[in-house]
């Protein structure tokens, strides 16, 4: 029998703001402990939050990249629980009015199309962090982080798939980073995923669902997910019960496992915060945001493929980052032919960056100096192959395509003089295969145009060549 | 000296009749001579103390005084004021010493002013005889077995006894004008939102809010001009533009509308009071004022709403005190679960106890809705029988509180008898509006009665115009004990 998989995912995403949501200290990341927590964040005696309106800002951003309503008017509240790094004993979040409801996000998986609806996004401040290590066996307490914005994205339970729930989750990520309100880096906790998923029979009602917490990369995400998957089946179909659950993903040993029940048993207590007023969101404040936002990556996606001719699954490659699109759109800027520039993004850029493990920001092959080559290549000062010779050399700091075609004599031979007195030397020098071929053995072309390129060291104009063979041995 | 009014030593200093420094010495002899039979004060420092005075006579003698520079006053315990402890009553902050100022003292400090010391207060300002500090009890300047009241009981009893020419308190159900009526002084809550929050240590968040404690309605009016304003790191303070409670005070009272609601001289109120309120709302009479029946009908559920709404937030607001990164942390605890219990059940007198406890009962899942939600939608009908009894009186007089101060101990055992004593004074900060006392006569008991004014938002400057005018014409306030 067949088990049909639900997934929802909640994400916190750390808004890029340059103070915290609730105080003016800094959020910047690897400050010494507690060096970036001032009187709001440790919570002294007769401190008061107030709402940073860049943080808001980027919730509206968000909400209207997403088609979800902004509330015009949203609430903050508490969730009272007492932990040594939550220094007030309670969080500030949004609980029964958040600032943005709905919305749906399109995601791409095996080149089908799928649309996940989003519950809700709402604002609230991150805790700090309990260190176990190295205090002897005491915890150590460190603010830093607490009060850092944080958005809480939750979706429906629309995913089917680990591989669904990675390509939402990777599709919020390009999102944020497109509207410029998280930097996404998953190693820092900048963009951190829970996962909650159930199973059931086809048509059934929902199954009892198991949360996955802290997730922080998309490979623990789609392991977390299978091998939940799997146990939840397995626990089924011997007769087991799903109890609900708060789980953690042990990427060392690739399994979940329940957290201690006595953190389930909470009840926080959720009431509006009496130190801060409803956030109100005028219209003319939303419209401004609009004003601002940037080319989102499904309309850039649909400009690719109407404008560029690109396919859809090259225009999908392209837009998957912010920094990728506008690369490869300098280059087509410079060099307008969308093809040919996407070929070489998606094919040498792509497959270099990922063998040295970096990004496409620190790619040692600027946009501009792409272009160059490829300018070389549309004007037939080089061939395709010669190319990627030269693209290796420009990858490793020998300057730019010209400098590369000049220092190593690339540059291709068009002198038809030249190619006719290469071809004949060459007709001379192998009589009886010039016998054979003109008895009808046609395959020997290629041997003629093999040894012309090895006398030119691959630099003859393939085209030319081509023609001066043909009409020589033609006799 | 010690009965003068802040006018009258503002005059001295400005005039080189006394300097700072002698008027600080003054009142710290006299505190320190007073203090520990009526234990007002939880923390002293002389030398503090002095050292602004000194800089206040500086600004003086180089002409930057402003009015209240050089003059002392007494700080109630809640205000966090840099390098003082300050404890709020309680055990929790015994070792508290704040890095920062609160606004109302970064308002003193700006203006010259000095701080004379940290008065004693109900522990996080819950209660209403100042029995709860962990400090021990005030004792009234009036009767030593008496309460001073509460929670600015600190506040109240060294105005009253003159050990300092004015104070600050804060109010979230009857606080500074509870304590005013039982010791004979004057009071003032602002309108929710003029005196910002930041510093002053929450008790309960939508219902506190700081004022000034004095002798008379002209020094309230001089105090308030320094401690209302604008700031914004407390996101419910007003940002209105500046006025001056003093311009008015001078106004006379003809045409005065003075509402009476009939609820507040119902069962309860003691005979004692009521004559001397009635005389006084009768001698308003005299001075041009008309007598209209007003209906407060919801004052009934103030006390139950207060008691659900206050107590939920206290629970919140208290769960910062947990012994992890200052405060007083429980020297015995093998986890950090027993570390929390050990410390908070140390650290807490039962009063503060207790309220957490209702507090955390009121938002429990299952009982939010029946509890909070409810109370939030009475507190909206307590605000609005005010609204509509504006409409037809400029003020509302009655009693601040049903009796006279009562003994140390005499209502130790009974909560709900104590929290009944601020029946006539909770409404006021449900609806958030302004509320007064001022002193109007004693009890045959020979301690002191108030008469409590409150007025609709933002009309600070007519009910101190209001009280004022009949501190003029009668002389209830300049009367001391003899201690």
């Amino acid at each position: 029998m067949q088990w049909e998989v639900v997934i929802g995912l909640e994400v916190h995403a750390q808004l890029s703001t340059e103070s915290k949501i609730f105080s003016g200290a800094s959020t910047a990341f690897g400050a010494a402990p507690n060096a970036q927590a001032c009187a709001v964040d440790i919570a002294l005696p007769g401190v008061l939050p107030v709402l940073n309106r860049g943080a808001v800002e980027c919730a509206i951003k968000f909400g209207l990249a997403v088609g979800a309503k902004v509330n015009r008017r949203s609430v903050f509240s508490r969730k009272n629980y007492f932990y040594p790094d939550l220094p007030k004993g309670y969080q500030i979040s949004q609980f029964d009015l958040p600032v943005v409801s709905g919305g749906e996000l399109v995601i791409f998986v095996d080149g089908a199309e799928k649309m996940v609806r989003l519950t809700r996004a709402h604002l609230e401040e991150d805790a700090g962090k309990s260190l176990h290590e190295d205090f002897h066996g005491k915890t150590g307490i460190d603010l830093n982080r607490a009060g850092t914005p944080l958005l809480e994205i939750v979706s429906e339970p629309d995913m089917r798939s680990s591989l669904e729930a990675v390509a939402y989750a990777k599709e919020l990520h390009s999102l944020v980073r497109y509207l410029d309100i998280c930097d996404g880096n998953m190693q820092e906790g900048s963009f951190r995923c829970d996962a909650n998923v159930s199973v059931r029979r086809p048509g059934a009602p929902l199954g009892t669902r198991r949360e996955i917490k802290n997730l922080n990369s998309f490979r623990f995400l789609q392991q977390a997910i299978e091998y939940e998957i799997q146990w939840q089946i397995d626990t089924l179909e011997s007769g087991g019960k799903i109890h609900q659950a708060t789980v953690l993903f042990d990427s060392d040993k690739g399994e979940t496992r329940a957290m201690r029940s006595k953190e389930e048993a909470h009840d926080y207590r959720y009431f509006p915060d009496p130190d801060l007023l409803p956030l109100e969101i005028s219209g003319e404040w939303m419209a401004e945001v609009r004003s601002r936002l940037p080319e989102l990556p499904q309309a850039k996606r649909a400009r690719y493929i109407s404008a560029f001719g690109l396919s859809a699954y090259d225009a999908g490659v392209l837009t998957s980052s912010k920094e990728l699109a506008a690369y490869f759109e300098e280059v087509a800027e410079i060099y307008p032919e969308p093809k040919a520039c996407a070929n070489w993004v998606m094919g040498e850029i792509s497959g270099w960056l990922n063998k040295a493990g970096i990004d496409i920001h620190d790619c040692p092959i600027s946009s501009r100096a792409l272009a160059g080559l490829l300018i070389r290549i549309g004007d037939g000062t080089i061939s395709g192959k010669i190319a990627k010779e030269v693209f290796e050399a420009m990858w490793n700091g020998e300057g730019g395509a010209d400098d590369v075609i000049e220092s190593r004599g690339f540059k291709q031979i068009s002198d038809t003089g030249a190619l006719e007195k290469i071809v004949d030397e060459i007709i001379e020098g192998n009589p009886s295969q010039v016998a054979d071929y003109r008895a009808g053995r046609d395959k020997l072309f290629a041997f003629f145009v093999g040894q012309a390129m090895k006398a030119t060291k691959g630099q003859a104009n393939p085209a030319q060549l081509s023609e001066i063979l043909k009409k020589k041995l033609a006799g | 000296m010690f009965n003068s009014s802040l006018k009258e030593l503002s005059a001295l200093l400005s005039g080189r009749k006394t300097s700072s420094v002698e008027l600080t010495q003054e009142f710290l002899k006299r505190i320190d001579a007073k203090n520990p039979e009526l234990n007002a004060f939880i923390t002293v420092d002389h030398d503090k103390s002095l050292a602004q005075a000194r800089a206040a006579d500086t600004l003086i003698s180089a002409g930057k005084a402003q009015p209240l520079t050089g003059i002392p006053f007494a700080q109630k315990d809640i205000f966090c004021a840099k390098d003082w402890i300050t404890t709020c009553g309680s055990r929790m902050l015994s070792n508290f010493v704040s890095p920062y100022d609160a606004h109302v003292i970064e308002r003193f400090n700006a203006a010259g002013a000095v701080n004379l010391g940290k008065t004693n207060m109900d522990e996080f300002a819950m209660g209403s005889s100042n029995e709860t500090s962990h400090y021990g009890p005030v004792r009234n300047p009036w009767d030593k077995k008496a309460v001073p009241g509460g929670s600015s009981g600190g506040s109240a009893a060294a105005v009253a006894a003159r050990m300092a020419p004015a104070a600050t308190g804060t109010d979230t159900g009857g606080s500074i004008r509870q304590p005013a009526a039982l010791c004979g002084i004057s009071g003032i809550k602002p309108t929710y939102g003029l005196v910002s929050r930041y510093g002053m240590i929450a008790f309960a968040s939508s219902l506190d809010q700081g004022g000034p404690m004095a002798k008379s309605a002209e020094d309230l009016a001089w105090m308030l001009n320094l401690m209302v304003g604008f700031d914004a790191r407390d996101s419910t303070s007003l940002d209105r533009p500046f006025e001056d409670y003093s311009r008015d005070l001078d106004l006379p009272l003809a045409g005065l509308r003075i509402g009476i609601p009939s609820e507040y001289f119902a069962q309860g109120l003691s005979s004692d009071v009521e004559r001397v309120v009635l005389e006084a709302i009768r001698f308003y009479e005299k001075l041009g004022a008309t007598v209209v029946d007003v209906s407060l009908p919801n004052t009934k559920l103030s006390i139950p709403v207060y008691y659900v709404l206050a107590p939920a937030e206290a629970s919140s607001n208290l769960s910062r005190y947990d012994g992890v990164r200052y405060g007083y942390r429980s020297p015995e605890y093998s986890d950090l679960t027993e570390m929390y219990e050990n410390s908070r059940a140390e650290g807490f007198g039962a009063e503060v106890k207790r309220r957490i406890m209702v507090g955390t009962y009121v938002l429990s899942h299952g009982y939010y809705d029946a509890y909070y939600i409810q109370a939030q939608k009475l507190r909206r009908l307590i605000a609005r029988d005010f609204s509509e009894s504006f409409e037809k009186c400029d003020v509302i007089m009655g009693p601040t509180s049903p009796s006279t101060a009562f003994d140390i101990g005499e209502k130790g055992d009974d909560p709900v008898q104590m929290y009944l004593s601020d029946i006539y004074t909770i409404a006021v900060n449900l609806a958030g509006l302004p509320g007064m006392s001022i002193p109007a006569g004693f009890g045959a008991n020979g301690r002191p009665i108030g008469l409590q004014i409150i007025g609709n938002y933002f009309s600070e400057a007519k009910m101190l115009n209001v009280a004022h005018q009949y501190q003029k014409s009668t002389d209830w306030h300049r009367q001391m004990p003899s201690i």
